[in-house]
């Protein structure tokens, strides 16, 4: 068997072993599920480490029962393994990895149901990451949402859960009828489900109604489980109420796979069509990006709530990524790929802190638990470690991505890029920070008595422990320091360079899926390094002082104060507007798509 | 070109989103869900229809006859597959919410806030 014919089984494995346990698990003792799934997503973990290596050297296509394309027209359904979708792929076995491990001493009454839903939910991501097929996307993106609600809802004895899962559910599903029209609009038109061939056929020529409808339906779909603003209400729902290793890969991947699509989805099919209109849908994701960085990152340090706060801070980071991908250029594409692995991995890490904490104390209000969190031991420093990876602080694999993008942006002369990367990273950087001093070391004052969160929530284990379990830690550890391993593997840039300029040459991947010919090697865009260590120690400097200014602010001058409290009509606004109804939410998706449809039109009929 | 077809996709995406919206019920909601699902069944099919042709199956025919595209009621079917399992986890999701509070108005069910 030679690497080429591996592609599926990233797919099959876990399937295979989710649709065993389902079968059966009940009769299965606790310690052989546990010990089957670790296997089971280990073997995973090596499959998409193969997958990503040997696609470093070459991207190949792997073509299901041998059905390879005839004279330019694609007969069957194709993987393409390129490095961006094996790296996520692999990010998403990683952390699923992660959250096995951590489980080990994690709910007592599971049964085969949590992890059977897990690996389906690996299986599907890997899929989606993989595919080459229009249809094929939507069915895995079914596939993982339907995995992503079921397992949201894990605990069931919960209205909240049940409530979260369901806004989470039903905006997802809107989202996914998008992606369905669109994909048959672009089916009536150009006849083809095959990216590739799509592309082939809208090649060169200018886009018209349907074109630009059906990109429009496409790309909000898979925004909105990209958590970009104003799709983004569901995801601070369904991350307070989820167990938390199913948190670690809603922030740390799934959402991030949503751009991945909205991207991939315009590289291969629409970039030969819009690539003319690119300056304006630039200066359009620019702003959705740089509305969700800031909405993100305030409503992020306005929380205190362990869980809402660390799901703030993805939808920010989610608005970063999208202004490193709409630079639309090789260096910011790959600053954006570089950040997401690290932020998976930092983000992870910081979610089974919460976790452990949640576990210890039935809480995860950063006030209630003031100062009791000191005995917790090696989750202080690792909670504050992560605090200052989020903010940006070298040599974490953070500050390089953030690095390279903010170079990527100021070379097309947005330098103000840079602003919005140093305040919303300090910003979230600063929260958690925050929430670790006044956890861990008993720092601040209470002024704001109004909870909001519940008094009590479900543990997700009975066993009392004084210390954290070695199981629980060790995970935590081994994510941080893989974001610093991001950080300090020096040849990761320039793979991550010629990575995204493969990425984004639709031509390049036309010739890969539709006439086999192994395509010219990307040159690497040979620059210097980028030297963004100053404005990641400015950052990580920042969020210290933000956190220590929030933290005794009630030592401020009264003046200062007073303007502080300023602030608060608007943030109360931003929270009303969150206001947990999913008919809201879904009032939000119409005017996002109304929005980005009415500026494509523009553009398009600009010219 | 029949724009009819486009025209029924169209109200029921949209009536399905208003009645989402506008829902005070959980079950009606999710029935509204799958009236916007609908509208991609009837799009898929349209897109995939010929005048005069006959249903896909190539047995006992002369090679030749013209016949509806395959491709999209294939799409139609898996896409049937996926609103029923949607349908059905939304469906436990009332039921579990109904035993715990007693009652289905969204408007008095909020997630975890603040």
């Amino acid at each position: 068997m030679t690497i080429n014919t591996l592609p599926p089984f990233p797919v099959i494995v876990p399937f295979t072993v989710a649709a065993l346990l389902m079968a059966g698990g009940k009769r299965l003792p606790r310690r052989v599920i546990d010990a089957l799934t670790i296997t089971t997503t280990t073997v995973v973990v090596l499959l998409c480490a193969l997958l990503l290596a040997r696609s470093l050297d070459a991207p190949f296509v792997y073509w299901f029962g041998g059905w390879q394309p005839r004279d330019g027209i694609v007969l069957g359904i194709d993987f393409v393994i390129d490095p961006v979708g094996g790296a996520l792929a692999l990010l998403a076995a990683l952390l699923v990895l992660a959250g096995f491990v951590y489980s080990w001493r994690y709910f007592n009454e599971v049964g085969p149901l949590y992890p059977a839903l897990m690996l389906t939910f690996l299986g599907a991501m890997a899929g989606f990451a993989l595919t080459g097929d229009l249809f094929n996307l939507f069915v895995f993106f079914e596939l993982m949402s339907v995995a992503a609600y079921a397992l949201t809802a894990t605990k069931i004895e919960e209205e909240e859960s049940l409530m979260g899962a369901f806004n989470f559910a039903v905006s997802n599903s809107v989202g996914s009828f998008l992606v369905l029209v669109g994909i048959a609009l672009i089916y009536g038109r150009t006849g083809a489900l095959n990216l590739a061939q799509v592309g082939a056929a809208l090649q060169g020529r200018p886009a018209d109604g349907l074109v630009i409808a059906a990109w429009v339906l496409i790309a909000s779909g898979f925004s909105v489980k990209a958590a970009l603003v104003p799709f983004h209400f569901w995801l601070a729902d369904a991350h307070a109420v989820a167990p938390t290793p199913v948190c670690v890969l809603f922030s740390g991947v799934m959402v991030e796979l949503g751009l991945y699509a909205v991207l991939r989805v315009y590289w291969t099919a629409f970039a030969g069509t819009l690539a003319v209109h690119e300056d304006g849908l630039r200066i359009m994701l620019f702003v959705a990006g740089t509305l969700s960085a800031i909405l993100g990152a305030v409503l992020c340090f306005a929380q205190r709530h362990l869980k809402r706060l660390l799901a703030f801070s993805t939808i920010s980071h989610m608005g970063l990524f999208l202004i490193g991908a709409a630079c639309f250029t090789a260096d910011g594409l790959a600053g954006a790929g570089v950040y997401v692995l690290a932020h998976g991995f930092v983000k992870g890490g910081l979610f089974l802190c919460a976790g452990i904490v949640l576990n210890r104390f039935g809480s995860v209000d950063e006030n209630r638990l003031r100062g009791r969190g000191r005995f917790l031991g090696w989750v202080n420093v690792l909670f504050a470690a992560g605090g200052l990876a989020l903010s940006g602080m070298p040599p974490f694999g953070t500050c390089s991505g953030k690095a390279l993008i903010e170079d990527a942006a100021e070379r097309l002369g947005h330098g103000w890029v840079s602003v919005i990367f140093l305040v919303c990273s300090a910003l979230t950087g600063g929260a958690v920070l925050r929430a670790a001093a006044s956890l861990f070391l008993g720092w601040g004052h209470d002024l704001n008595k109004e909870a909001h969160t519940p008094k009590h929530e479900q543990k997700e284990t009975d066993e009392k422990y004084q210390r954290a379990p070695l199981v629980m830690l060790a995970p935590v550890a081994a994510l941080l320091l893989l974001a610093l391993g991001v950080g300090l593997w020096p040849a990761l840039l320039n793979e991550a360079r010629r990575a995204a300029a493969g990425f984004q040459d639709p031509v390049r991947y036309a010739s890969l899926v539709l006439s086999s010919r192994p395509p010219a090697v990307v040159s690497a865009p040979q620059e210097p390094p980028p030297h963004g260590y100053l404005m990641g120690a400015a950052s990580a400097l920042g969020a210290a002082a933000l956190a220590l200014l929030a933290l005794f602010r009630h030592r401020l001058p009264h003046a200062l104060r007073r303007l502080g409290r300023a602030g608060k009509p608007l943030l109360s606004a931003l929270h009303a507007v969150h206001s947990g109804h999913v008919g809201d939410y879904v009032v939000w998706i119409v005017a996002g798509v109304a929005v980005l449809g009415g500026f494509c039109a523009v553009l398009a009929t600009r010219g | 070109m029949i724009y009819l077809p486009y025209a029924v996709v169209a109200w029921l995406f949209l009536i399905g989103l208003y009645g989402i919206i506008s829902s005070r019920h959980l079950i009606h909601l999710t029935v509204c869900l799958s009236v916007v699902q609908s509208s991609t069944y009837v799009l898929l099919l349209s897109i995939g229809y010929r005048r005069g042709a006959g249903a896909p199956i190539f047995a006992d025919v002369p090679p030749g006859t013209p016949a509806v595209d395959p491709v999209v009621q294939a799409l139609t079917l898996t896409d049937i597959v996926v609103g029923a399992t949607v349908m059905a986890l939304l469906l436990a999701l009332a039921t579990q919410i109904q035993k715990r509070r007693g009652h289905l108005d969204p408007h008095h069910l909020r997630p975890m806030r603040g």
